[in-house]
């Protein structure tokens, strides 16, 4: 499904950054992969190069055997197939939240608007905010807007999803309905790659858990084995500081 | 701040009610202080004589242009026509609306100069003119301006480095020179040139008030591009990211996301752009276009009401200004999200 091969990335601003080191990661179809990690060790970073919002200065990334760092690659289609929620939900604040999930419908999936919108309401039923769909994102709950962004990336029918931290900008008590909403998708057999600082929701869900450092990945395990018996000194510092 | 009247110690209704009574009062020691000013000028006001300017009701008369006798009184459609034929035979005609009243009857002699018939002119008078034509460059402008501007705005932040210096150049080129000086040039040099090719080709050559639109077009053209473009950039990044990562392409993203977002936020700024584009309009007076300022200038030379004329003449921008601005502020009360 989504395979990366000895990624680096640079970032040159101003001075030269190695951001990525030679990430090497396979992701198969139904599996959950939780990608932990100190701030700044290049988890988003990564996550972004998957599906290119960040372009990769060396190694390969295919999606679904698409190769997406070739420069002929029909980049939208690969990221319509692939879809990302933010720390920040980036909800569109002009529009309503029906139509948050209609526009790239309509857009890029050419459908009709009662199609759009008949399958905007059914994801919106399923995250549990339908009677809202009229209102603006401002007007609603952090965790709500979290649940809206996941229906809107849910609306075109992705293969994979990318999530970067999206319980971190919400308030303590609405974090478990996003990771209910995202718990319901991975039963469901969603692909999908998680950054998050959840352990539960890692120990839970996940079927590996990564751990990032310095812009490499230093262990990969399943979660039983990662949270008892971690090999390596860092991820031990790391567990003990945050567990 | 208005928004923020919260954050410090709440105000008492005396406070308000003070500096409202404040305001009038400064309003009418202002309102005084001309009063007293124009008084003291030794000038004689006579507003009575400036409606005249702005719609023209007179008697008119419509005189022989020939000597010979009335052949033919009769309708031709909404006028009336009385036929004179001179000594030589040669018949002339001359027009009269249809409400207007023929003071000759057919087999009268007709002495040049003789007054045919009579009727009652009815039309805007030129300054009324003057300020149409205010109105129609300054919307032309406008329209153009905007789209001018969005375009550029958008080849401003382009990777490509032909769009991207281009647009600099021509905001710099247009943002840095005065508007007499690009108006001159483009009636007397590129206006002279596309005539003269127009003409090459058999076409009639364009008016100036075109000219002049293009002019006002592209100066402000210059600057909506970097109002446009303020407006693009303050657009969080998270919004382009969010739209791309569904798919969308550059230009969806910036049609659907981008831009309506821009277009909230720049309201006011180009408000005041605009506010200033048609006072500009002005200078057109200089390649022959009669708008408004001309209009009141010409007025001014056969009249001798300088004072009275000026005040209209601004009074008369007053409004139109004051009309666009309190049209950006419904659209952006309707556009409030
Ligand atoms: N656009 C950018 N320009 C320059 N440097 C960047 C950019 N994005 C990330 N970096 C740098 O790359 C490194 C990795 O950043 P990244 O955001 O991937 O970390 P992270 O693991 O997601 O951290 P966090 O947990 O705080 O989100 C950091 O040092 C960061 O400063
Ligand atoms: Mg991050």
């Amino acid at each position: 499904m989504i395979n990366a091969t000895n990624v680096h990335k640079f970032f040159y601003t101003p001075d030269r950054l190695h951001a990525l080191r030679g990430v090497s990661l396979s992701v198969a179809p139904a599996e959950v992969v939780v990608i932990i990690g100190p701030s700044g060790s290049g988890k988003s970073t990564f996550l972004r190069c998957l599906n290119r919002l960040e372009y990769a200065d060396e190694g390969s990334i295919l999606i679904e055997g698409r190769d997406i760092l070739d420069p002929d690659c029909e980049i939208n289609e690969v990221r319509a197939e692939v879809g990302m929620v933010f720390q920040s939900f980036n909800l569109f604040p002009h529009l309503t939240v029906l139509e948050n999930l209609t526009l790239a419908q309509t857009t890029v999936r050419k459908r009709g608007k009662a199609e759009a919108e008949k399958k905007g309401m059914e994801l919106l039923r399923k995250v549990g905010i339908a009677e809202k769909h009229s209102v603006y994102p401002d007007q609603l709950s952090g965790g709500q807007q979290q649940r809206v962004a996941i229906a809107r990336a849910l609306a075109m029918d992705p293969k994979a999803m990318l999530f970067d931290e999206p319980t971190s900008a919400l308030d303590p008590e609405m974090v478990g309905e996003v990771l209910d909403v995202m718990k319901n998708l991975a039963r469901e057999g969603m692909t999908m790659v998680v950054v998050t600082h959840e352990m539960g929701f890692a120990r839970e869900v996940a079927d590996r858990v990564v751990f990032m450092d310095q812009g490499s990945i230093l262990e990969v395990g399943s979660p039983d084995r990662f949270f008892t018996a971690p090999e390596h000194d860092r991820t031990k510092l790391f567990l003990s500081q945050i567990l | 701040m208005t928004q923020y009247r919260g954050l410090d110690k709440p105000k008492g209704r005396g406070f308000f009610l003070f500096w409202k009574a404040m305001f009038v009062a400064a309003m009418l020691a202002l309102v005084a202080f001309f009063w007293v000013a124009s008084s003291s000028v030794e000038y004689i006001w006579r507003w009575n004589r400036v409606p005249q300017y702005f719609w023209v009701n007179e008697a008119a008369d419509v005189r022989a242009e020939a000597e010979g006798d009335v052949t033919i009184i009769d309708r031709q459609g909404n006028e009336q026509r009385v036929v004179v034929r001179d000594a030589s035979g040669e018949e002339h005609p001359h027009m009269l609306p249809g409400e207007g009243t023929v003071l000759v009857s057919t087999g009268d002699f007709a002495y040049r100069g003789d007054v045919l018939g009579r009727y009652q002119l009815n039309k805007p008078g030129i300054l009324l003119e003057g300020l149409w034509i205010t109105l129609e460059v300054s919307v032309l402008a406008i329209i153009g301006g905007i789209v001018i501007g969005v375009v550029t705005g958008l080849c401003r932040i382009s990777i490509n480095p032909m769009l991207r210096w281009g647009s600099i150049a021509y905001i710099e080129i247009i943002r840095g020179s005065p508007l007499l000086v690009q108006i001159f040039l483009w009636y007397f040099v590129v206006g002279t040139l596309i005539n003269a090719l127009l003409e090459h080709v058999g076409l009639g050559g364009i008016s100036p008030l075109w000219y002049g639109v293009m002019a006002l077009a592209l100066f402000t053209g210059a600057y909506v591009a970097e109002i446009v473009r303020a407006g693009i950039q303050s657009v969080h990044r998270g919004q382009m990211e969010a739209a791309r990562s569904l798919g969308m392409s550059y230009a969806q993203a910036m049609r659907k996301v981008i831009l309506p977002q821009a277009f909230r936020r720049i309201m006011p700024p180009l408000a005041g752009q605009f506010i200033s584009l048609i006072k500009d309009s002005s200078l057109l007076g200089v390649i022959a276009i009669r708008e408004l300022t001309k209009a009141t200038r010409e007025v001014v030379t056969t009249s001798l009401q300088p004072f009275e004329l000026w005040i209209v003449c601004a009074v008369l921008y007053l409004v139109l200004t004051f009309t666009l601005s309190l049209f950006v502020q419904y659209l952006e009360r309707r556009a409030i999200r």
